[in-house]
């Protein structure tokens, strides 16, 4: 063995040293991110859980800290969610579907709409609340300051994720089995229909729960479209005014009291468990229904 | 000398003897009376305007099995997905020439493709199954096509033509994807055969197979051959030899811009093509001396 590596030779010292020290690096990097992200955790966890009561789920918002809670600011998240799904799934779905199965790559305009939307997904969030304000709740739409207004700014604010996801999703699915299908003799809708729709199921649930875990931190297109801080009522449809959770957390943060804090910090964990569970939702269909071709 | 017309009865193909290629029966060897189902003429297909093959001419017979083979890249698959119009899925490639089907020319634009692949199953070089329950990769033709009768019947039906019945029957609800590669394929060609096609395109349907397998396909070919006309691309030479009654040998032609065209040197008999080949070309490749 030992003349076997003289024979190859041992390489020089300063290479592998190199190697060892860009490996220590990365390390640093993940550490550092790791640590600070632990950190912020227990001190939501240890500020947060003394507000985890009872009443935090019962009461609506109030100016006295002992009797405030989040009950309208969770329905109105729950609601705008809604909202966001039924925007998202027919439409970012039926739009993936169009640009990887029909659209025509060589027609320029097929080509302007697929830039557009890698770039729409990069747009701040802000933008879509001006859009939202403009075109939604006043000028042409004119719905107000309500559920379907908010939820639909953020789902287009969250449609390009769907979109891309869904695209993915749909080019996942091999060429093979659209022949195999077309030689059957089903037509083109038939084959999207009945075979690629149903192979990319698991990887478009996973973009439309990712895109919503997006939609539920947004706080900024939400105060532009005037969703209210402080509402005392759960949202009765969708013509309703609302607030929501991080625009809950966000006023209670704004106040002086301490108690505030406790409230909002929990308010937090309650945005956490709920993202935590989708996103686990979204890894367990990962999983489960990955097709292996 | 590029391709040839169907060689009448009087230029000496009266005088070939009756195939002794196995225990088969020998076909009529009278050509013209035998029934066509694909008349193939003049027909150049192009890629982005670049011929893949140019000017073939060939009839294709009824309950016969018809070889195409001939070295990589000279257009034999090109060909082949011509007949059923798969090549309309390629949205830059373009059929010049007619094909006729029985007397309807496939390419008339009165024609509709998906009915075109009703009567003209297909099979493909690498086992394909839907990622579903081997019932429903059956099922699925006959749902689409909206075919009347009990399912169980038609699944059954089209597993036992392709051989697979014995082995699969207790686990028709079992996705297809935990089947061996042999397995898969003849539930490829079950899957064709239940929509009742008239014709069945093959595309190198054992080249991904171990010989085992191939042998298999091979003989369930064999019986296939009473009730279906069967085009195989192949690039196995024993396969040709063996299963089949016609044989077309095509080759490429490099152009002077470095273009690579298919065409059809020789068309005959199995037996001649292997035998007596009438070009040199044939000849050479039959007996591997290019290719």
């Amino acid at each position: 063995m030992a003349t076997n590596t003289q024979q190859i030779g041992s390489g020089s010292t300063g290479s592998r040293l190199r190697g060892q020290a860009f490996k220590i690096v990365l390390w640093l990097c993940i550490t550092a991110s790791v640590v600070l992200l632990c950190l912020l955790l227990v001190e939501t966890l240890r500020d947060g859980i003394p507000g985890l009561t009872g009443t935090l789920f019962a009461n609506f918002p109030s100016f006295n800290p002992a009797k405030a809670g989040l009950q309208s600011a969770l329905m109105g998240t729950l609601w705008l969610m809604a909202v966001v799904i039924v925007f998202i799934v027919p439409v970012g779905v039926g739009t993936a579907i169009y640009l990887e199965e029909y659209a025509d790559r060589n027609r320029w305009w097929n080509r302007l709409i697929e830039v557009n939307i890698q770039n729409l997904a990069a747009v701040p969030s802000i933008v879509y609340g001006i859009l939202g304000l403009a075109f939604l709740v006043r000028g042409p739409a004119s719905l107000g300051r309500t559920v379907l207004a908010g939820g639909l700014t953020l789902g287009l604010l969250v449609l390009p994720v769907v979109i891309i996801t869904g695209r993915e999703a749909i080019r996942a699915v091999p060429p093979s089995i659209r022949e195999g299908s077309m030689a059957l003799g089903a037509t083109q809708w038939q084959t999207i229909w009945k075979q690629v729709l149903p192979a990319s199921i698991p990887g478009m649930a996973t973009g439309v729960i990712l895109a919503i875990s997006r939609a539920i931190g947004e706080t900024a297109p939400l105060i532009l479209v005037g969703a209210a801080t402080f509402v005392a009522f759960n949202p009765s449809g969708l013509d309703s005014a609302f607030t929501a959770l991080p625009l809950q957390i966000f006023n209670w943060l704004s106040q002086p009291q301490d108690e505030f804090k406790t409230l909002a910090a929990a308010g937090i964990i309650v945005l956490l468990v709920m993202l935590a569970g989708m996103n686990g939702i979204a890894v367990w269909l990962r999983n489960r229904y990955e097709q292996k071709w | 000398m590029t391709d040839l017309d169907p060689p009448d009865t009087s230029t000496g193909h009266a005088a070939i003897t009756p195939r002794a290629l196995q225990v088969r029966e020998p076909a009529p060897t009278d050509l013209a009376s035998r029934e066509r189902i694909f008349s193939i003429e003049d027909v150049t297909i192009s890629y982005s305007g670049k011929a893949a093959v140019r000017d073939i001419a060939f009839p294709i017979y009824k309950n016969e099995i018809t070889a195409l083979i001939g070295p990589s890249g000279c257009g034999k698959t090109t060909l082949l997905r011509a007949l059923n119009r798969m090549n309309d899925l390629i949205p830059t490639a373009k059929v010049e020439g007619k094909v006729f089907y029985h007397d309807i020319d496939l390419y008339d634009s009165a024609v509709d493709p998906v009915q075109v692949r009703k009567r003209i199953g297909m099979v493909f070089q690498k086992p394909n199954p839907f990622p579903k329950s081997i019932y429903d990769n059956i099922a699925f033709g006959p749902r689409v096509l909206g075919m009347k009768g009990d399912m169980d019947s038609i699944v059954e039906s089209a597993l036992r033509k392709g051989a697979l019945w014995d082995e699969v029957k207790d686990r028709l609800k079992t996705n297809a994807f935990g089947m061996s590669g042999g397995q898969q394929q003849r539930l490829c060609i079950a899957r064709a055969l239940a929509i009742e096609p008239d014709v069945i395109l093959m595309d190198e349907p054992c080249s991904a197979l171990d010989p085992i397998s191939t042998g298999r396909i091979e003989d369930l070919m064999d019986e296939l051959r009473a009730d279906y006309s069967i085009v195989i691309v192949t690039h196995n030479m024993q396969q040709a030899a063996r299963v089949s009654d016609m044989t077309a040998f095509f080759t490429v032609e490099l152009g002077q811009d470095d273009s690579r065209t298919g065409r059809v040197v020789e068309y005959d008999a199995t037996e001649k093509i292997f035998t007596s080949p009438s070009d040199p070309r044939t000849e050479a490749y039959v007996t591997g001396k290019v290719g």
